[in-house]
């Protein structure tokens, strides 16, 4: 892959800001990350640290009055300056969205072959046409009786199954990239294993960019090429997730890894982190995290550190050259 | 009060739903201060198991013993209520559900103490400092409405609250499943202290093998209301033998996982 080929995604400096008295600080904050074609992107964080914010930014979905900079490129055009029949295009073609309820993506009183083929219509394919395309699709996400299935309503499928049907609706339109929002935190775990394979098989298949957003590490770690962790609007580190998860350069990366409990054998308990995410109402000065972080110095709850190349990947922490000891 | 006698038993338990069996034939046994994982995902009656504990469910069958009292029959009368409800108490999943919001956190936990126990005003009120306390909880939290505080907070109240009636035996349902992963491992932390320090046994209900691995001494896998294995944790975990534990497994992602391992788990089990 060349370094000139068009990103699928590419935010730059992206902040968001709510207006006046609702929020002490920005909901995002100079959030600058890229997917290329084919690679599983995560982007970790607890409630609070904008991950969603940022992943529904993709789709030019923000909050009701937000003021916002900097620039969110898909297949380099600019999202935050389309207006709505170029979203409208945008959201049919070049980026599907998972959201974690897939209840709440279907309308109740529609037939899943509706959904399923109302994006292709739309596009100009004749019907019969868009409902084999459906039948194909359903297929290929491991319904049985896809034919069938496309007369059902969607009360009539469990979560697992309707999460199914819902990324096979977000594959329809070929998109460049996928965006899922926590697809898989609402599902039981053999299922959530089930609709984790057929999602990385189809997309490395297809070559899709995914952007995944969620606050399980250990699956970010299972799934993901490189990996963004979020805090209070920022992003402190990014890196490979091999490096990432080995060599975590910023304090709240490895206070996250500390504090998941792991299933392994030889697996330390989990370490709490003290204290609590920073909520929109507060805005500390210098580093969000200063005021839980072991390492903290008077310096970081002065001067915010910038993200900055630390061998492979980018931190932002006064001390990520010092190392962490895990 | 020694300890054998005062262990929870479970013999047989079976609750139905019209024609489908939600609970079948479940049995085990809690010593007093040990903590015991009960296992499965949605359906496999885990929920309705320890919802019968507790009387929030009437089972169909089967008995529910705390020190030989059987408390699986309806209760009669407020006494005997009030002393099952001292016995078992429950921590619900989602905190922000399970409080009054008009409620004070302090007048939330005074108010069992109130109920449970003949006490003068101010010796109520400093055991309810006591138990915020207990929970990483002070003065200014006590005087919140619940809506004032994160779920981090809330969930420390429900288990103050729980505490209060000072119970043989705390049931948590889903109790850190809601949490922040930094604050699900203070609330893990918290619950690990209070057992070593009050001597209470876990009911621990969850689908988190990796929180169960930490936190119980015990396991009890079910699936569609029947236990399928248990035993010592460290033992299952490590070498589970029935193939639905093991699909459980390998469904738990993790660095190198592959999700293709679960789905072969899957068909191995039929």
């Amino acid at each position: 892959m060349t370094e000139y080929e068009t990103p699928a995604l590419e935010i730059d400096g992206l902040g968001v800001r709510l207006p006046g008295e609702q929020a002490a600080r920005p909901i995002l904050d100079g959030v600058t990350l890229r997917v290329r074609a084919g690679e599983t992107v995560g982007l970790v964080g607890e409630s609070g640290s904008g991950k969603s914010v940022a992943c529904r930014s993709v789709l030019g979905l923000l909050p009701p009055r937000a003021r916002t900079s900097g620039e969110v490129q898909v297949a380099g055009r600019d999202v935050l300056a389309m207006n709505r029949a170029e979203l409208a295009g945008l959201r049919a073609g070049q980026v599907a969205m998972i959201f974690q309820d897939p209840r709440a993506s279907v309308n109740p009183l529609r037939r899943v072959g509706d959904f399923l083929t109302e994006g292709l219509r739309g596009a100009g394919t004749p019907a019969a046409a868009a409902e084999n395309r459906a039948e194909e699709l359903l297929d290929a996400v491991g319904i049985r009786d896809p034919r069938g299935a496309l007369r059902r309503y969607p009360h009539q499928f469990s979560g697992g199954m309707l999460q199914r049907v819902v990324i096979a609706a977000a594959l329809a339109g070929e998109p460049a990239l996928l965006v899922a929002d926590e697809p898989t935190t609402a599902l039981d775990v053999t299922t959530q294993a089930e609709i984790i394979a057929i999602l990385t098989r189809l997309q490395a298949a297809r070559g899709t960019g995914m952007l995944f957003v969620t606050h399980d590490l250990e699956l970010a770690s299972a799934i993901c090429d490189r990996v963004y962790v979020m805090y209070a609007g920022r992003i402190v580190e990014t890196n490979g997730t091999d490096a990432l998860f080995d060599r975590p350069r910023h304090p709240y990366t490895a206070g996250l890894l500390a504090c998941t409990p792991h299933i392994e054998a030889a697996a330390a308990a989990p370490r709490p982190i003290p204290g609590r995410p920073v909520s929109l109402a507060e805005a500390p000065p210098g580093c969000a995290f200063a005021a839980r972080c072991a390492h903290a110095q008077p310096r970081c709850s002065e001067e915010t550190p910038e993200l900055a190349h630390h061998g492979d990947g980018l931190a932002a922490c006064h001390r990520a050259d010092e190392g962490i000891k895990l | 009060m020694t300890g054998a006698t005062e262990e929870l038993v479970v013999q047989r338990l079976r609750k139905r739903y019209g024609d489908h069996t939600a609970v079948k034939d479940v049995s085990f046994t809690l010593p007093p201060g040990s903590s015991l994982g009960i296992v499965g995902e949605s359906g496999s009656g885990k929920t309705t198991t320890v919802r019968m504990l507790v009387g929030l469910e009437r089972p169909d069958g089967g008995t529910i013993r705390i020190g030989g009292r059987d408390r699986s029959a309806p209760a009669r009368g407020r006494a005997e209520r009030l002393a099952r409800a001292r016995e078992i108490q429950m921590v619900f999943q989602d905190p922000y559900l399970s409080l009054d919001p008009r409620v004070t956190v302090g007048q939330c936990v005074e108010e069992v103490l109130r109920l449970h126990f003949p006490m003068e005003t101010t010796a109520r009120r400093e055991r309810v400092a006591e138990l915020l306390d207990q929970v990483g909880l002070g003065e200014r939290e006590a005087a919140a409405l619940p809506g004032k505080l994160s779920g981090g907070q809330r969930q420390r109240v429900a288990i103050a609250r729980a505490l209060a009636a000072e119970p043989r035996v705390l049931v948590l349902d889903e109790a850190v499943a809601a949490l922040d992963v930094s604050i699900q491992a203070q609330v893990l932390e918290l619950l690990g202290t209070i057992r070593r320090e009050v001597g209470i046994g876990f009911l621990f209900v969850t689908h988190d093998l990796a929180v169960v691995r930490h936190i119980t001494d015990e396991v009890m896998v079910l699936r569609e209301g029947q236990v399928v294995e248990a035993g010592p944790t460290a033992g299952i975990l490590d070498a589970p033998h029935h193939p639905y534990t093991r699909l459980l497994l390998s469904s738990v992602p993790r660095r190198g996982w592959n999700p293709g391992d679960a789905a072969a788990a899957r068909r191995s089990l039929g």
